[in-house]
């Protein structure tokens, strides 16, 4: 590690250096410049924000700080000193910790090993029994209570973020990164989430969020640094002088902000209620099972419809059966027990193939994972869609699906360098608009879509919720399973909460509020109160 | 056959088993350190044969078994950081690398080792040395504590290795790598140290699972004397689920099997005394290690006991997945 000689004078005079500063911060990955002399400053027992678009370099910029990225130019100094963090075990040696998104834990090793992984002691030998009541005791203190023996693998997500938590402190940051750390959280879990951080602020703490929620912001943080396309548009605003559309205006650039900002048109966007006059839904299921990953029963009797032309959703806290509900309706998960129709024709027993040949579209959860093959081109992408087409020529025609391909790329607006890039170089948001391209185009009569928007910036979120609107209105059935609540009531006619693999409920939008489904969410009839995490 | 014969039957199959399964045992748990890292070792044929040889040769220049050990375990690590370098700085593809790297081996035990053939007499060797007492006791004794010393530390090297890996830093550090690298360099472990390590360990031990053979089992190098070991080690790192201590009573198994067909052509059985059932027998060990791995297999995924998350793949760090 490089240590230069002490600081310069601190911009303000007498003022105490920031626990982190960085300056003209700059770094390219091959053609993208994804951070162009962004700067970025947070004190000590501050909560700074750095808020901005997907892909506008927010989490690029604090990897370098966190020692797993290099930049290529620009200057970091740690409380006052100008230092090089060359790998993260630098950036934790002088106090930086990241919790990063995709969370950094092995599963198979239990909450204690995780957090003693790396730590600088015990030296050689894991004492259990007194590093598991130490654990446990910092847990507490720290209002991030966890169970040391238990295994990552059978934790929930939100239980698995504080170990991740437990685990920078464990190791002694002084600087705690938080990359988007509320995706993963439950309506009821972000307000405990919220007051561990303060928590930790208030002992001298400086904590990093980033997010592109505003009212997270809003909420949460003490100042507000923007980014834009790589650079620093506003940096330090206290939080007192802004407010949504402010932010709003500043992530977006105000030539975009028109089209796409804050509510995103969310009342007009809303079909017209489905026609009752069809005889039977287009999707019924009738007390369906299935077993889950880890042999559990994820889903249990469950009843639900969708009938043409109207958005269900479907709200949870992650990992009550969700994802196994998505896989069951298409086919990639057996049903244990219970009766799928689609359009009045049961499909319990047929092949994914024959289930989406009779009209049944899917947006996976798992956007690069389950969604495309991100080594192949865009267009290969997209033919990967024809093969529905009853009869789908052997020998693809080439030329006309080039032309095809264009066209849907054009009409959902995906932006790309050309049709023979790899898929999986889109940013998220435009990975997204493809899949949603290539299963649109087969006009689906029911559509799933799992965690459309999740991980999205504002103007692919906006643009992926009008497709869905439009989709219904044409006369489609959605199934929208989402843990974004906003989103379900801003799209869904009703809403049906998942509760460990159960239908807690089903409410109409018209008596939908989020409170009332949040209660749901957690297992609990409408009269008990007190938020306590799951 | 009378039940006195039946067990005396069973305890010689037994305690062959395990002196037969002592090279075995070593390479797989070499391969299960190996592999738990991370990184997929498919050399592990030419590395015993590089031990094996490397062994005699260096045994009939000290007049030392012991540092005929030392120098199999040192010859074999060095071929192995072949393997790492490939594997590990270049980001080769592991299946090949470790394929190229055990024809290698193979190829170089067979020139190396040709002057060495023949070569028994003078070779100085592990002998079986019974342990006081213990060996006296009934069936254990001959089982158990009736061996050279390569298997008595090998037995209980077991167990140590299996603590290492659970209870020690490095060993926490170790299973982290293999099973997410991303996580372990997040938390400052040195996942590139670490795997190179891994493999030259791992290598060495195959190496000496080799010496186990050409210094104690069948003292004397012959060309091609592991006959396939190294790949049945391969089978049985998986049949024993990347443990070490259940690598023993699968090297056991193993080990018995191996001795079957010699065994049971003293018994005065019918359809034995076929001549072409010697060649089925001798088949065994490869159909078993098939039969175990479908059917292991297919029960550990159901409980979801897989391999280790990142074995094969190699780590960039800053890579998007």
């Amino acid at each position: 590690m490089i240590v230069t000689s002490p600081a310069h004078a601190s911009p303000v005079p007498g003022a105490v250096a920031p626990a982190v500063e960085l300056c003209g911060i700059s770094k390219r990955f091959g053609e993208t410049l994804a951070l162009d002399g962004a700067s970025f400053a947070v004190q000590r027992g501050q909560i700074a924000a750095l808020l901005g678009e997907n892909g506008a370099g927010k989490t690029t910029l604090m990897q370098i700080l966190a020692g797993v990225q290099a930049a290529d130019s620009g200057e970091l100094r740690l409380a006052g000193q100008r230092v090089e963090l060359a790998s993260p075990r630098q950036a934790i040696a002088r106090g930086v910790g990241m919790v990063h998104q995709h969370f950094q834990l092995v599963p198979t090793l239990t909450v204690a090993e995780n957090i003693l992984l790396g730590a600088p002691r015990p030296r050689f030998l894991l004492g259990r029994q007194p590093l598991h009541v130490e654990i446990a005791a910092l847990g507490q203190r720290l209002q991030l209570p966890v169970d040391p023996a238990a295994r990552v693998a059978e934790l929930s997500v939100g239980e698995r973020q504080r170990v991740e938590l437990l685990k920078a402190l464990w190791r002694g940051a002084r600087v705690l990164i938080l990359d988007e750390p509320t995706a993963v959280l439950g309506p009821l879990e972000l307000g405990p989430f919220f007051r561990a951080l303060r928590a930790l602020a208030a002992s001298g703490t400086a904590v990093v969020l980033i997010t592109h929620k505003l009212t997270e912001v809003l909420a949460a943080a003490d100042v507000v640094t923007v980014l834009r396309r790589g650079r620093t548009v506003a940096r330090d605003l206290p939080i007192a002088s802004v407010d949504g559309d402010r932010l709003g205006r500043l992530i977006l650039g105000s030539e975009e902000t028109a089209a796409a900002t804050g509510e995103a048109a969310a009342a007009p966007m809303t079909p017209p209620a489905p026609a009752l006059a069809a005889s039977a839904p287009l999707l019924r299921l009738r007390r369906v099972s299935a077993i889950g990953q880890r042999g559990e029963r994820a889903l249990d009797d469950v009843d639900l419809e969708v009938w043409a032309g109207e958005i269900v959703g479907v709200a949870g806290v992650s990992g009550n059966g969700q994802r196994e509900l998505a896989q069951v309706i298409v086919g990639l998960r057996p049903a244990l027990a219970g009766r799928i129709a689609l359009a009045g024709q049961e499909i319990t027993r047929l092949p994914v193939r024959e289930r989406l040949a009779r009209g049944l579209g899917y947006v996976p959860e798992d956007r690069l994972g389950d969604g495309i093959a991100p080594a192949l081109s865009v267009q290969h992408n997209l033919a990967l869609g024809l093969f529905r087409q009853p009869r789908a020529p052997w020998l693809l025609p080439w030329r006309a699906l080039a032309q095809r391909s264009a066209e849907l790329v054009a009409e959902h607006d995906v932006r790309l360098q050309s049709l023979a890039q790899a898929a999986g170089q889109l940013s998220g948001g435009n990975v997204q608009k493809l899949i949603l391209a290539r299963e649109i185009d087969a006009r689906p009569r029911l559509l799933i879509a799992a965690q459309p928007t999740r991980g999205l910036d504002l103007g692919a979120t906006a643009a992926v919720r009008e497709r869905l609107c439009r989709l219904a209105a044409g006369g489609c059935g959605v199934l929208l399973i989402s843990e974004d609540l906003d989103e379900i009531l801003a799209l869904a006619q009703r809403v049906v909460v998942l509760f460990r693999g159960r239908v807690a409920g089903t409410i109409d939008r018209a008596a939908a509020s989020a409170e009332a489904i949040g209660k749901l969410m957690l297992g609990r009839t409408a009269d008990l109160a007190a938020a306590e995490p799951v | 056959m009378n039940d006195g014969g039946a067990l005396s039957f069973a305890v010689n199959l037994l305690a062959a088993g395990v002196a037969s399964g002592t090279p075995l045992l070593v390479v797989t748990m070499g391969e299960v350190i190996a592999e738990r890292s991370g990184v997929l070792n498919l050399g592990l044929e030419g590395l015993m044969l590089v031990g094996a040889m490397s062994g005699v040769m260096a045994t009939l220049a000290t007049g030392s078994a012991l540092l005929g050990l030392l120098a199999a375990f040192a010859a074999a690590a060095l071929l192995a950081s072949l393997h790492a370098l490939a594997c590990i700085s270049l980001r080769a593809d592991q299946v090949v690398s470790g394929l190229s790297l055990g024809f290698l081996g193979m190829g170089l035990a067979s020139v190396l080792g040709a002057p060495l053939v023949g070569a028994q007499a003078q070779l100085d060797r592990f002998t079986v040395r019974p342990v006081p007492f213990f060996s006296e006791l009934p069936v254990l004794g001959p089982v158990l504590f009736s061996h050279n010393g390569l298997t008595y530390a090998a037995l209980l090297a077991a167990p140590l290795i299996w603590w290492m890996l659970q209870r020690t830093r490095p060993g926490l550090h170790l299973r982290a790598v293999g099973e997410n690298p991303e996580a372990a360099d997040g938390l400052g472990v040195d996942v590139t140290a670490y795997r190179y390590a891994a493999v030259c360990l791992g290598g060495g031990l195959a190496g000496v699972g080799g010496a186990a053979l050409s210094l104690a089992l069948t003292p004397g190098y012959v060309d091609g004397m592991t006959a396939g070991m190294g790949w049945i080690a391969l089978g049985l790192t998986i049949f024993a689920r990347w443990s070490p201590l259940a690598a023993v009573p699968g090297a056991l198994l193993f080990g018995a099997i191996r001795r079957l067909p010699l065994d049971v052509q003293g018994l005065d059985v019918g359809w034995l005394a076929n001549p072409s059932s010697g060649y089925f027998l001798n088949m065994l060990p490869y159909l078993l290690v098939i039969g175990v791995l479908v059917a292991g297999n297919l029960r550990w995924q159901r409980r979801g006991l897989g391999a280790p998350a990142s074995l094969g793949q190699p780590f960039v760090r800053g890579a998007q997945r």
